[in-house]
C-alpha cells in the first residue's frame, strides 16, 4: 500500500467514524447495566425489558407510528397526483413556478414551516372551530404538507425518465386515459412510490420541531418524548428507544432503496 | 365499432383516397409544424412521408394517430372524418419509434392489450394473439419480458401488438431507426411481406431515404411543413421536380444555366460555366432565356479514358481529383477545366487489382441527353 492509498483510507475511515461513532455508541450504551448512562456497568437488557413497561413510551410510540403511517399515505397520494401533473401536463401556465413551490418545503426551515402551520391551524380553529384539540390530526397534517414535496419529486423524477410513448400506445390500443393511468403509468411508477411512502414514513418519524408545534397536550410523539427526557438528563431506556428507532429507520431506508434499486432494472 | 369498420370498407373496395388530408396545419405558438397539406392515400398503399428531423412528418404522423388535433384542416379515413377523434376512437393503430413496449407486461400480455381494452372474449384474443405471434415468429418468446428482448424482437412486439386489432391504417415511426443495418435490410422485407399479406394500408414516417425508396409503394418529400413532391421511388429519384427533392434523395451534379432552345422532347440550356449548350429531358414548362438548373445523378456519369464518339451526348474532359473504392462500387471526383468539380460513380464489374483511373489522370466524361433533369425551383 503506498503512501497516497494509506491517507485517503484514513480519510475515509476518519470521515465514516465521524458519521456513524455516536451512533454505535448509543447502540452501545443501551446495553449498559449500569443507571447512570455514561458510567460502563456490564451487559444488559434490561433497559428494554423497562422500556416495554413504559406506558408514556408505548403512547408516544404509538401515536408516532399512526401518525408516520397516514402522514405518509396522504403525502403518497398527493405528492403522486402533483407528480403526475408536473411531468405530464406540460404545457400549462407557470409550471416552473409550480414546480419549484413544491419543492420549497424541502428547504423552507422547519422552525418556519412548524409555525406558519401553527398559526393556520390556530386561526381555522378561531374560524371554523375546527381543530378543537391539537394532536394526532394536526401532527398529521403538517407531516403530510412536508412529505408530499418529496414524494412529488420522486415521482416526478421517475416519470420523466419513462417514455411518454407508453401511455400514447396504450391510448392508440384503446385504452381511455383514465383507464391507461391505471394500466400503464401507476405499475411503472408504483416503484417510486413505495420509496416515497417509506421516506415520508421515516421523515415523520424522525420529526421533532414541526410535530412540537402543531402538537397540543397529551400527544407526544416519540422525538418528542425523547427530547422532554433527555433535558431532564440521559437516562438508559432512552438509549435502548433510540437503538430501536435506529434500527427501524435503517432498516425502511434498505428497503426504499432496495425498492427503488429493482425499479432500475425493470425499466 | 371495429366490426362496422371493416363492413363499410369491404362495401367501399379499394380507394384512391381512402386517407384524404385536406388543407391540414399544425401550429406550435408561432412554430409552422405542418403547413397547409393536401394528400391522398389509397387503400393498401405502403406509404413513406420522408424528410429530414424538423421537417414536419412525425407531427403529421401524430395527426394521423389523434395524438395532435390539427390547427387547421381535415382528416378523413375511408370516408369518415376522424380530425377531432381522440387516438382510442380511431380505426387506426401505431408503431412507435422506441417501440413503447410495456416493460411491466410480458410479449402475450402486450399483443393482447388492444383487444382487452375492446372487451372482446377470451378465446378470441388467445386465437388472435396466437395467430399474431405466429406472424411475427415469437411464439417461443411469449412468456418472456420485454427487458429479455433483442432489439429486434422488441420491435416484432411492437408490431403485433399494432396489427392485432386489424387497423385500417398502421402508422409506422422510423420503424427501422433502433436496428443495426443487417437487421434493417431482413426488417424492411418482413414488413413488406406482412403489409402485402394483410393489405393493410401502411404509412411511415421516415428520415433514411434508402429505406423508404426500398419499402414504399409512393414517397411525399416534406421540408419545413409542406411536401415538395409526391410520387413513386423512382418518380422522385429519377424525375425530381425541384432542387430540394433532388438534393435529398441520393447526390446530384447540377448546372446552371439559360434556356436557349426548346424542342419538342429536350430543351437546350447554355452552362456559362462549362462555356457549352446542355441538352436535357424537359418535363417542365419553360420560356426562352429563363435561369434553370441541369441535373445529372453520378451514376449516369460515363467515364472514359477515350473520346466517346456519340455527339448527342454532352462531353467533358476533367481530371481525376479523388475516388474512393466501396467494393460494388468506385465513386470520382472529377475536376473540369473551370475548377469545378462533379460526381461520378460506377459498378465494379471486373474483378482488378489495379484500379481503371488513377488520382489526376485525364479522363472523359459524358452523358445521355436523357439521363439530364431540368430544375426550376
Amino acid at each position: 500500500m503506498n503512501r497516497t492509498s494509506r491517507l485517503i483510507t484514513s480519510i475515509l475511515a476518519f470521515g465514516y467514524a465521524f458519521l456513524y461513532v455516536p451512533l454505535i455508541l448509543v447502540v452501545v450504551y443501551s446495553f449498559n447495566d449500569s443507571r447512570i448512562a455514561t458510567v460502563w456497568g456490564g451487559f444488559s437488557t434490561r433497559w428494554y425489558g423497562e422500556l416495554l413497561r413504559n406506558d408514556q413510551v408505548l403512547d408516544a410510540a404509538f401515536l408516532s407510528f399512526r401518525v408516520a403511517f397516514m402522514s405518509a399515505s396522504m403525502a403518497t397520494i398527493l405528492g403522486t397526483m402533483a407528480g403526475l401533473a408536473l411531468a405530464r401536463f406540460s404545457r400549462f401556465r407557470g409550471r416552473t413556478l409550480f414546480s419549484g413551490m413544491i419543492t420549497s418545503p424541502m428547504v423552507m426551515p422547519e422552525v418556519i414551516t412548524g409555525l406558519s402551520l401553527l398559526l393556520l391551524f390556530v386561526s381555522l380553529q378561531q374560524l371554523t372551530g375546527w381543530p378543537g384539540q391539537r394532536g394526532f390530526s394536526t401532527i398529521t397534517i403538517a407531516h403530510t404538507t412536508f412529505a408530499m414535496a418529496y414524494v412529488a419529486v420522486i415521482v416526478q423524477s421517475r416519470l420523466s425518465s419513462m417514455d411518454e410513448s407508453l401511455e400514447e400506445a396504450a391510448m392508440d390500443l384503446g385504452g381511455r386515459p383514465l383507464r391507461v393511468v391505471f394500466d400503464i403509468t401507476l405499475p411503472l411508477i408504483a416503484p417510486a412510490m413505495v420509496a416515497g411512502w417509506l421516506l415520508a414514513f421515516t421523515l415523520s418519524l424522525d420529526d421533532l420541531v414541526i410535530a412540537s408545534f402543531v402538537s397540543g397536550p397529551g400527544s407526544s410523539t416519540l422525538p418528542m418524548y425523547i427530547f422532554s427526557k433527555v433535558k431532564l438528563g440521559v437516562s438508559p431506556d432512552i438509549n435502548a428507544l433510540a437503538t430501536l428507532i435506529i434500527l427501524f429507520v435503517s432498516a425502511g431506508v434498505l428497503i426504499a432503496w432496495l425498492v427503488a434499486r429493482r425499479a432500475r432494472r425493470v425499466a | 365499432m371495429e366490426h362496422r369498420q371493416e363492413q363499410s370498407s369491404k362495401a367501399t373496395g379499394a380507394r384512391k383516397d381512402f386517407i384524404r388530408i385536406r388543407n391540414v396545419s399544425k401550429h406550435f405558438g408561432d412554430f409552422v409544424a405542418v403547413d397547409d397539406v393536401n394528400l391522398d392515400i389509397g387503400k393498401g398503399e405502403l406509404f413513406s412521408i420522408l424528410g429530414g428531423s424538423g421537417c414536419g412528418k412525425t407531427t403529421l404522423l401524430r395527426m394521423l394517430a389523434g395524438f395532435e388535433i390539427p390547427t387547421a384542416g381535415t382528416i378523413e379515413i375511408d370516408g369518415h372524418d376522424v380530425t377531432n377523434l381522440p387516438p382510442y376512437e380511431r380505426p387506426v393503430n401505431m408503431m412507435f419509434q422506441s417501440y413503447a413496449v410495456f416493460p411491466h407486461m410480458n410479449v402475450e400480455k402486450n399483443i393482447a392489450y388492444g383487444l382487452v381494452k375492446d372487451g372482446i372474449n377470451k378465446d378470441e384474443i388467445a386465437k388472435r394473439v396466437d395467430a399474431m405471434l405466429e406472424l411475427v415468429q415469437l411464439g417461443d418468446f411469449r412468456r418472456r419480458k420485454p427487458a429479455q428482448l433483442s432489439g429486434g424482437q422488441r420491435q416484432r412486439v411492437a408490431l403485433a401488438r399494432a396489427l392485432i386489432k386489424k387497423p385500417k391504417v398502421l402508422l409506422l415511426d422510423e420503424p427501422l431507426a433502433a436496428l443495426d443495418k443487417k437487421l434493417r435490410e431482413h426488417t424492411q422485407f418482413e414488413l413488406m411481406n406482412i403489409q402485402y399479406e394483410l393489405g393493410i394500408t401502411f404509412v411511415v414516417v421516415t428520415h433514411d431515404q434508402e429505406e423508404a425508396m426500398t419499402l414504399s409503394s409512393r414517397i411525399a418529400v416534406m421540408d419545413k411543413g409542406r411536401f415538395r413532391q409526391v410520387g413513386t421511388p423512382k418518380e422522385v429519384y429519377e424525375f425530381p421536380e425541384n432542387r430540394f427533392v433532388a438534393g435529398f434523395i441520393g447526390t446530384i451534379n447540377t448546372f446552371r444555366g439559360r434556356v436557349t432552345a426548346i424542342n419538342e422532347e429536350t430543351i437546350s440550356v447554355h452552362s456559362d460555366e462549362l462555356g457549352l449548350s446542355l441538352p436535357a429531358l424537359g418535363k417542365h414548362a419553360v420560356e426562352i432565356g429563363q435561369e434553370v438548373d441541369i441535373a445529372v445523378r453520378p451514376e449516369k456519369i460515363f467515364l472514359d479514358r477515350d473520346r466517346p464518339t456519340n455527339d448527342e451526348d454532352t462531353i467533358l474532359q476533367g481530371v481525376v481529383d479523388d475516388l474512393g473504392y466501396l467494393g460494388n462500387r468506385s465513386l470520382y471526383r472529377i475536376r473540369l477545366p473551370g475548377g469545378r468539380i462533379i460526381q461520378a460513380s460506377s459498378q465494379n464489374r471486373r474483378r482488378s487489382v489495379t484500379r481503371f483511373l488513377e488520382w489526376e489522370d485525364k479522363v472523359w466524361v459524358s452523358w445521355r441527353p436523357r439521363s439530364a433533369v431540368v430544375l426550376i425551383d
